[in-house]
């Protein structure tokens, strides 16, 4: 790559590789995110690559970033005709040649089919793909994150090229707060507010942080961004690091995401040798270089403050504000930390303008950049839903449309399984029940309900979910995650463990649940971080809008998502067939029977592992819970 | 103790005392736990405080302070994973290999660990061996993977 001297140069160099783009051009884009990739997407690049090579074919194929739809990987996109195949393998692809690209023939085993079996063949028209508004993610699927070259010919570096020679830093940050961009990491605070700040904040040097300790459980869109696009974050945090006055750049990035730090590590040494980070940059006097950080596996230093910290190799735990970082962060320097994706948008915002963003989304933030919540937002749609993966849709679309229109609806609703409730903002934030899914989301519309955007985590759950053990789940991991500086929450999530504890093995205190609420307005209020202050949301959250599942469990031993061990048990009714398939699947050989007998299953040896139930074709195994143990059982 | 490996990372990274950390990552790869030897080792040649060191091997979660298993079996309990079913997925692992989370097998085959994400909640229940991905894992499923990583009979 050669080198660019000048701004002018760099626009030159970005034309140049634009027009070698031939958008007729045949492209076989394989998915080459971590989803894919767990599922065979290597292989199948190899399998591509010598097939193509021993037929002497011009068809060029692409590792991609992330697409979105991990659960149906590895994806296969064919360009220019945009034909979608899903699960496909190494042996597929001697066919895909033959038939596909050089016929132009549909291969049908290879489609994509929805619940209801209709048949898609184009990736744009797949109900996950079609519902999106697909900004952030544009470029994934169609680049190689390790070619600088794709993204200079989609056009990437152009609004940096276009910041250092058209604009003062000022006209920048002011750009970035009419557009009313608000912080993606969960708090949603306007970005370009906390870039005035931090330009404004006395002391050298000033840093810029790319917050990627992604470590809410259920999100992994900066993984995905980092993946599939580096150099777009990088070059959103140029273009602020431009705007600040800094000089110095961290990307704090988790040690359980490889790939991300191998692409991000090869793009910043890409992005060094093209001439925009080091010392005077495109002979403008800016200078600005980056620096990766390793986390260690702590939830807490997603936290700004842990996060500063722990790159100034101290033990991840929160500092108490006020001083904010814009004043006082790393090194004791003004310090500005955004997210992955808040980044990844700031090219977009530069490009295609202030006008352009604020027409996506709610509010109004021409006064104010707290009015709204403007551009989109990518969720990772997971847990029992039909289409999982990432999207990316405007701000203030209903959970409705996200859960049923792009996710498919609830898995295995054939089998009766409903909506029960979708837990969005992470562990600290909060369960929304089926009443609101045609409520907007947006930052300011989730936090009524008593939830939060959080990193964009969105798990589905169905009435087999027990929202008892949902709380006790979250409740457990925080307690595992509290730095144990402050006692509120250190301790009052052991206490809060303890309670949930006891309550999922069927020994809750009708005083238990008040208790519960006194201690989450306690740690509300007298947490030092974001992390003590928010913990009790999820337990707060599920006795707002369950308070009845809490109730059966302290008294009558129910569990209404049949998921809590102590208090279920597996039962064969007389359904059974006697296909013994229960039988030999079951570990600890607690269900006996003949062939074509009705088989029994003794509890004393039963673990309640659900294996039988998983198993049985029939429906012949039923979750007993409550009163039902002591009916059929007699217990 | 050979220090070989610990010195050639340590000298990486130029005397720069706000890289322990990553310091410390990079021997846990060489020996898949911290030893003590390599962790004092650091603290000679660095010129930080042993203190220092071992707020940062305990703060972390990712470090362990004993030997590991010449397998490590990593289960996602994210949130994903969680509502598909990882704690049963764990239960079958600890029942098979006949040891809890955190602990190593007798013989020093298989060490079973908890994550709290992977980032691959699409693919949930998953487990992890070695840095391979073993997605959408069923309980029943459990024994066919681990199998894929067991010492083929006869072999030492």
């Amino acid at each position: 790559m050669e080198k660019a001297t000048t701004p002018q140069a760099l626009l030159g160099i970005i034309e140049n590789h634009e027009k070698a783009r031939d958008p007729k051009a045949v492209r076989v884009s394989v998915c080459g995110g971590t989803g894919c990739k767990a599922s065979g997407a290597t292989p199948l690049i190899e399998a591509f690559r010598s097939e193509i090579a021993t037929r002497k074919l011009d068809i060029e194929v692409i590792s991609t970033g992330c697409h979105g739809f991990c659960e149906r990987g590895p994806l296969v996109v064919l360009h220019p005709s945009g034909v979608f195949y899903q699960k496909v393998k190494p042996k597929d692809v001697g066919e895909i040649l033959d038939k596909t690209l050089a016929k132009g023939e549909i291969i049908p085993r290879l489609q994509y089919r929805d619940e209801n079996r209709q048949v898609y063949e184009k990736e744009k028209d797949v109900p996950f793909y079609k519902h999106q508004e697909r900004i952030v993610f544009a470029m994934n699927g169609h680049i190689d994150p390790t070619r600088l070259d794709h993204y200079l010919s989609m056009g990437g570096y152009r609004a940096l090229a276009k910041v250092l020679s058209t604009r003062t830093p000022e006209e920048v940050i002011d750009e970035v707060i009419r557009s009313g961009l608000r912080g993606r990491g969960g708090a949603g605070f306007p970005a370009g507010v906390k870039w005035k700040y931090t330009r404004a904040a006395a002391g050298t040097p000033k840093y810029v942080i790319c917050n990627a300790d992604e470590g809410d459980p259920g999100a992994f869109m900066d993984r995905s961004i980092l993946e599939g696009n580096p150099h777009l974050v990088l070059e959103g945090m140029i273009i602020g690091a431009f705007a600040i006055g800094s000089t110095e750049g961290y990307v704090y990035v988790r040690n359980e995401y490889p790939l991300a730090i191998e692409n991000l590590q090869l793009a910043i040494s890409q992005a060094r040798e093209l001439g925009i980070l080091g010392e005077n940059i495109l002979g403008t006097g800016f200078s600005f270089d980056v620096k990766i950080n390793r986390g260690g596996g702590a939830f807490v230093c997603g936290e700004a403050t842990a996060l500063v910290n722990s790159i100034e190799g101290k033990r991840g735990m929160p500092r108490t504000r006020p001083p904010r970082l814009a004043e006082k962060g790393l090194y004791g320097k003004p310090t500005n930390i955004n997210n992955v994706e808040t980044w990844a948008n700031v090219p977009y915002i530069i490009n295609r303008g202030v006008e352009w963003f604020t027409s996506i989304g709610t509010g109004d933030v021409s006064k104010n950049p707290w009015g709204g919540s403007k551009g989109t937002k990518i969720f990772s749609l997971v847990g029992k839903v039909n289409n999982t993966g990432l999207v990316e849709v405007p701000m203030g679309i209903s959970l409705r449309k996200i859960v049923f229109d792009i996710g498919g609806g609830i898995k295995d609703s054939k089998k009766g399984r409903t909506f029960k409730a979708v837990q969005t903002g992470g562990p600290s934030g909060g369960c929304i029940p089926a009443q609101y899914l045609d409520h907007p989301v947006d930052f300011d519309e989730l936090s009524k309900l008593g939830s939060m955007m959080g990193s964009g985590g969105m798990i589905v759950m169905d009435d087999h979910t027990c929202m008892v053990e949902v709380a006790r789940y979250f409740v457990d991991f925080l307690k595992e995650e509290s730095c144990g500086k402050c006692t509120p929450c250190r301790e009052g999530l052991r206490r809060m463990s303890e309670i949930l504890n006891r309550m999922v093995r069927g020994e809750g205190r009708h005083e238990d649940l008040e208790l519960l609420e006194d201690l989450g307005s306690l740690m509300e209020n007298a947490s030092v971080c974001g992390l003590g202050e928010s913990a009790a949301n999820p337990v707060l959250s599920t006795i707002k809008y369950f308070k009845s599942e809490y109730e059966h469990h302290i008294e009558s031993g129910l569990c209404d998502g049949r998921q809590c061990i102590d208090l279920i048990r597996y039962h064969i009714s007389d359904a059974c067939t006697g296909c013994t398939i229960c039988a030999k699947k079951c570990p600890t050989g607690a269900i006996t029977g003949e062939n074509k007998q009705l088989h029994k299953l003794d509890q004393a040896k039963c673990v309640r592992c659900g294996v039988c139930y998983d198993a049985c074709n029939f429906n012949a195994v039923s979750i007993l819970s409550g009163a039902e143990i002591r009916e059929k059982l007699g217990e | 103790m050979d220090f070989t490996a610990v010195d050639k990372i340590i000298e990486g990274y130029h005397g720069d005392k706000t890289a322990i950390l990553a310091i410390l990552q990079d021997i846990q790869v060489v020996y898949n736990y911290l030893p003590r030897e390599a962790m004092m080792r650091v603290v000679e040649k660095m010129g930080v405080s042993q203190t220092q060191v071992s707020s940062l091997a305990t703060f972390f979660h990712a470090f362990s302070l004993k030997p590991r298993g010449k397998n490590i079996v990593t289960v996602c309990m994210g949130t994903a994973c969680h509502v598909r079913g990882a704690p049963r997925v764990l239960d079958e692992i600890e029942r098979q290999m006949g040891v809890k989370n955190q602990e190593t097998t007798a013989d020093g085959q298989f060490t079973v660990e908890t994550v709290n994400c992977v980032g691959a909640c699409a693919l949930g229940p998953l487990v992890m061996v070695n840095g391979n991905y073993h997605g959408n894992i069923a309980t029943s499923e459990v024994s066919e993977v681990l199998d894929q990583y067991r010492k083929p009979a006869g072999q030492a």
